[in-house]
């Protein structure tokens, strides 16, 4: 992907001066090998340009008839046609419309697989409740089908990693949807340690039986990190514990250096969260919190940003009283949101960030803030917005096009550019 | 005694006359889409007594005098939903005693009063075929419904006499659902032979009820298993069939030929892979449209061009929530998926209304707007494909049994706590669940 686009395609020009002499049965076989070649390198060989009817940066207004030069990996310049020309020899993608990649803000892909075999369910270790030094960097399959599902409707962007049902899971990572090996898709090795508050927790394991039983047993836990993290401050080595992975990684979290991704569907365990949160002060965010409408005060008062359960989700068991209006409620009072495809364990196996968000507009939430909470917005609660979320120079070339409303149930995906290399131009 | 049958005299004439005194409702000004014909645009459509009077543009059609008029200019009108597969009111079909239960009814086991029952007219649905589970050969014998205001199960139910009408079709399935532990099969060959020899043997069981001629001396013993399953041999009782892999579901083909019953395959993922064969067997499909595929290994090949892959070769296409695995609240969703993966509007359109009908064999009463259907409709916000339509009413044999801008409906269809204060305590006991 380093590899300079241009480079690529300069030696096949070569090639076909220097057998111009051969006869004309070589030529011709040699010109439709070409031809093959040509066509199975141009997406990635020459330089990109994609123009759009309307372009949605997500920095600043839309555009009419925009134009995102992109440059090898990176976002080279973006404008309206009037002023950003298209230099000649560019592999020109056009759409109706185009956004930035979407970002997915909380999977389970790549752990959990598409078969819902043994094999490829590696989404929840159940030997113990709070295992936070379990990394989903050591799990992630980037071959998995339903990364490239997910990639070929948008999305060029996961937080992904454990799926809720333990008190403590894991870590995320955050990785774009391609590379055939973790290391090439990785954005950021360690995205949050994943934290469960709920009922679910007691179905995975024989304790915590209890909500109080939970919040006990991780109060615990986070006072023994506090406890290492203060000897692990001791100027003599001597003094110092052995090195705890478990304890390592809670520290990082008392200490801000990693999130505290808490899922929690009822008013009572987000309570809950929040007063842990009150007492430790890390810094929380939210997953799925289902009944987050009905403690709507307290949530902006502590100031946390909310990965809101899939719009679609089954409104079952803890999430009974989810609503599809949840989305637009938190917007409405000014609390920031993400959409997820969440954690599925059965069909279908993965849900769709994109036909979540529209579900949330189809029921209140504006048609901008839901395509902001698929872009700038999962990026800066990721951290990581300033290489993805929007379509400005310098950024990650991760774009997206449309032949219509991205959201409108009919429009289809047509294009999808991850680190400046088409890798879907069939429309779906 | 006298005073009962006075009671009941007279409550015959209430009624009666209440019946008689039921004004006409016209509905004026919607754009129409009669599934049979032509959308019509500026269309008015006339009901009276549960039944659909008139139909057409506003220029043809006679407003009676003494008609409850709604305007809905901008609105769209078409026929109630269908929903050929669906697990409504939480009932639960045969147990784990035995692969094939075809004496098992699913309308023993419905409750009236399922939340989702109520989510689901408020997505569009009037007529729904419930089905018990997929996790036998045979789980037992679907229910077609009404989504009527229920107090029993019997006000939903299509036919009128439960103990004596066929009310639904006979739930089937192969593949892997149905291949567990003893006494159910452990391959796909033994599933074939386990379902062929139960047909066999009713067969036989036919034949003897045949040889009898109606003398009750000569008849056979009464079994319950047999009696369905001379229904379904006779063609009377549809076979609803889940399939999803290629192979599986040319088996169901073979064994529909070989037994001669009728047969609609449901979910039939693989569909795209085997839809000649399909239409030529001329067995229609009811398909499930998913976010993704996968989640079980046979649904890992599923595609959204399933429905357009059996319209171009020529096969009757539906569509199905199975609620719970997709929201009833969002089944119109099925038919944009459709389109936008190939089907036309019409045949997309038709598949959620018109084709389930044919499906459930209730064609002469629904799935379209015609005169002397029955009046089960819906009046939509707009385009019934576009995201931004909303159900705003449902209506079920001319009366309104969901209305998006009552509140205690409007809960229904977007969710939240007010929904399910009222059965708090039940949901109690069942908390947790889903991850």
């Amino acid at each position: 992907m380093k590899q300079a686009p241009e480079h690529t395609a300069a030696p096949l020009h070569y090639f076909i001066i220097r057998h111009s002499a051969f006869n004309i049965r070589h030529c011709f076989s040699l010109l439709l090998m070409l031809a093959l070649l040509f066509f199975v390198a141009t997406p990635s060989a020459a330089q990109v340009a994609v123009r759009g009817e309307t372009m949605y940066t997500m920095a600043g207004e839309p555009i009419n008839d925009g134009v995102v030069l992109l440059r090898g990996n990176k976002i080279e310049r973006v404008g309206p046609a009037s002023q950003v020309s298209i230099p000649s020899g560019y592999n020109v993608l056009s759409a109706k419309v185009v956004t930035p990649g979407l970002i997915d803000a909380r999977s389970v892909i790549g752990l959990a697989g598409i078969y819902n075999v043994a094999h490829d369910q590696m989404q929840l270790e159940t030997s113990s409740p709070i295992q936070p030094e379990l990394r989903a960097l050591d799990a992630y399959n980037p071959q998995e089908a339903l990364v490239e599902w997910v990639r070929n409707l948008g999305v060029t962007t996961l937080h992904t990693g454990p799926s809720p049902g333990a008190l403590a899971s894991g870590s995320t990572i955050i990785v774009k949807t391609t590379g055939k090996t973790v290391n090439e898709a990785l954005v950021d090795s360690v995205g949050m340690v994943a934290f469960t508050i709920g009922s679910s927790v007691s179905q995975n394991f024989r304790s915590p039986g209890t909500k109080s039983k939970s919040i006990a047993m991780i109060r615990s836990e986070f006072f023994k990190a506090q406890d290492y993290a203060a000897k692990m401050n001791e100027k003599d080595p001597s003094k110092r514990p052995a090195r705890d992975l478990k304890l390592d990684m809670l520290s990082k979290v008392l200490a801000g250096e990693v999130k505290a991704l808490f899922t929690a569907q009822t008013a009572t365990d987000i309570t809950s969260v929040l007063r842990l949160q009150k007492e430790f002060g890390f810094k929380l965010v939210f997953d799925g919190a289902a009944e987050a409408y009905l403690v709507i005060d307290e949530i902006k008062k502590a100031g946390v940003p909310v990965i809101i359960h899939p719009t679609m989700v089954r409104t079952g068991g803890e999430l009974r009283n989810a609503s599809m209006e949840t989305a637009a409620t938190l917007k409405k009072a000014g609390i920031p949101i993400a959409f997820q495809s969440g954690y599925e364990s059965y069909v279908p196996k993965t849900r769709v960030v994109l036909f979540e968000a529209a579900i949330a507009i189809a029921n209140g939430l504006p048609w901008n803030d839901a395509l902001a909470a698929l872009t700038i917005e999962p990026a800066r609660l990721l951290g990581i917005e300033k290489r993805v979320g929007s379509l400005e120079a310098g950024k990650d070339a991760d774009v997206v096009l449309f032949d219509g409303d991205p959201f409108e149930y009919t429009t289809r995906v047509c294009g999808v550019v991850v680190n400046g290399v088409v890798v879907s131009e069939t429309c779906r | 005694m006298t005073l009962r049958i006075f009671t009941a005299f007279l409550f015959c004439v209430l009624a009666c006359s209440a019946l008689a005194q039921e004004k006409p409702h016209v509905f004026r000004g919607a754009t129409i889409y009669p599934i049979e014909g032509s959308p019509v645009e500026n269309g008015i459509l006339v009901v009276l007594n549960g039944k659909i009077v008139a139909v057409g543009p506003a220029a043809t059609v006679t407003v009676p005098a003494d008609a409850v008029v709604h305007n809905v200019p901008g609105k769209v009108i078409m026929p109630g939903l269908v929903d050929t597969h669906t697990h409504l009111g939480g009932g639960d079909g045969g147990d784990q005693s035995a692969p094939l239960q075809p004496d098992v009814r699913i309308l023993d086991a419905i409750n009236v009063r399922s939340d989702n029952l109520k989510k689901a007219v408020a997505g569009g649905i009037t007529t729904a075929n419930i089905m018990p589970g997929s996790g036998h050969l045979m789980s037992g014998q679907t229910a077609y419904v009404k989504l009527r205001r229920a107090n029993t199960i019997n006000d939903m139910l299509v036919c009128s006499d439960p103990i004596n009408d066929i009310c639904g079709g006979m739930k089937m399935a192969n593949g892997t659902n149905s291949i567990r532990s003893a006494p159910f099969p452990g391959t796909r060959a033994k599933s074939a032979a386990l379902v062929r020899q139960l047909f066999v043997k009713a067969q036989e069981y036919r034949a003897k009820v045949q040889a009898a001629k109606g003398d009750p001396a000569k008849m056979p013993k009464r079994e319950l298993d047999m009696e369905a399953l001379v229904q379904v041999l006779e063609g009377k009782r549809i076979v609803h069939h889940h399939t999803h892999r290629h192979d599986d579901i040319l088996t169901v083909l073979r064994l529909a030929k070989e037994f001669g019953f009728r047969v609609v395959l449901h979910h039939v993922s693989e569909a795209w892979k085997v839809a000649d064969e399909i239409a030529k067997a001329g067995v229609p499909s009811s398909i499930i449209v998913l976010d993704s595929p996968g989640g079980k290994l046979e649904a890992v090949n599923i595609r959204w061009e399933n429905g357009a892959a059996l319209e171009q070769a020529g096969a009757l296409v539906g569509f199905h929530t199975d609620d719970g695995i997709t929201d009833s609240r969002l089944f119109l969703r099925s038919a944009a998926f459709g389109v936008r993966s190939g089907m036309s509007r019409e045949k997309a359109l038709e598949a959620m209304t018109l084709a389930g009908a044919k499906m459930l064999d209730l064609d002469h009463r629904i799935g379209s707007l015609n005169v002397g259907k029955d009046a089960d409709f819906i009046i939509l916000s707009g385009d019934p494909l576009s995201l931004y339509t909303h159900v705003e009413q449902t209506w079920v044999e001319g009366q309104k049994v969901f209305d998006r801008s009552n509140p205690d409906d409007y809960k229904y269809a977007v969710g939240g706590f007010d929904v399910f204060r009222e059965s708090v305590h039940v949901d109690a006991c069942e908390e947790g669940g889903a991850q």
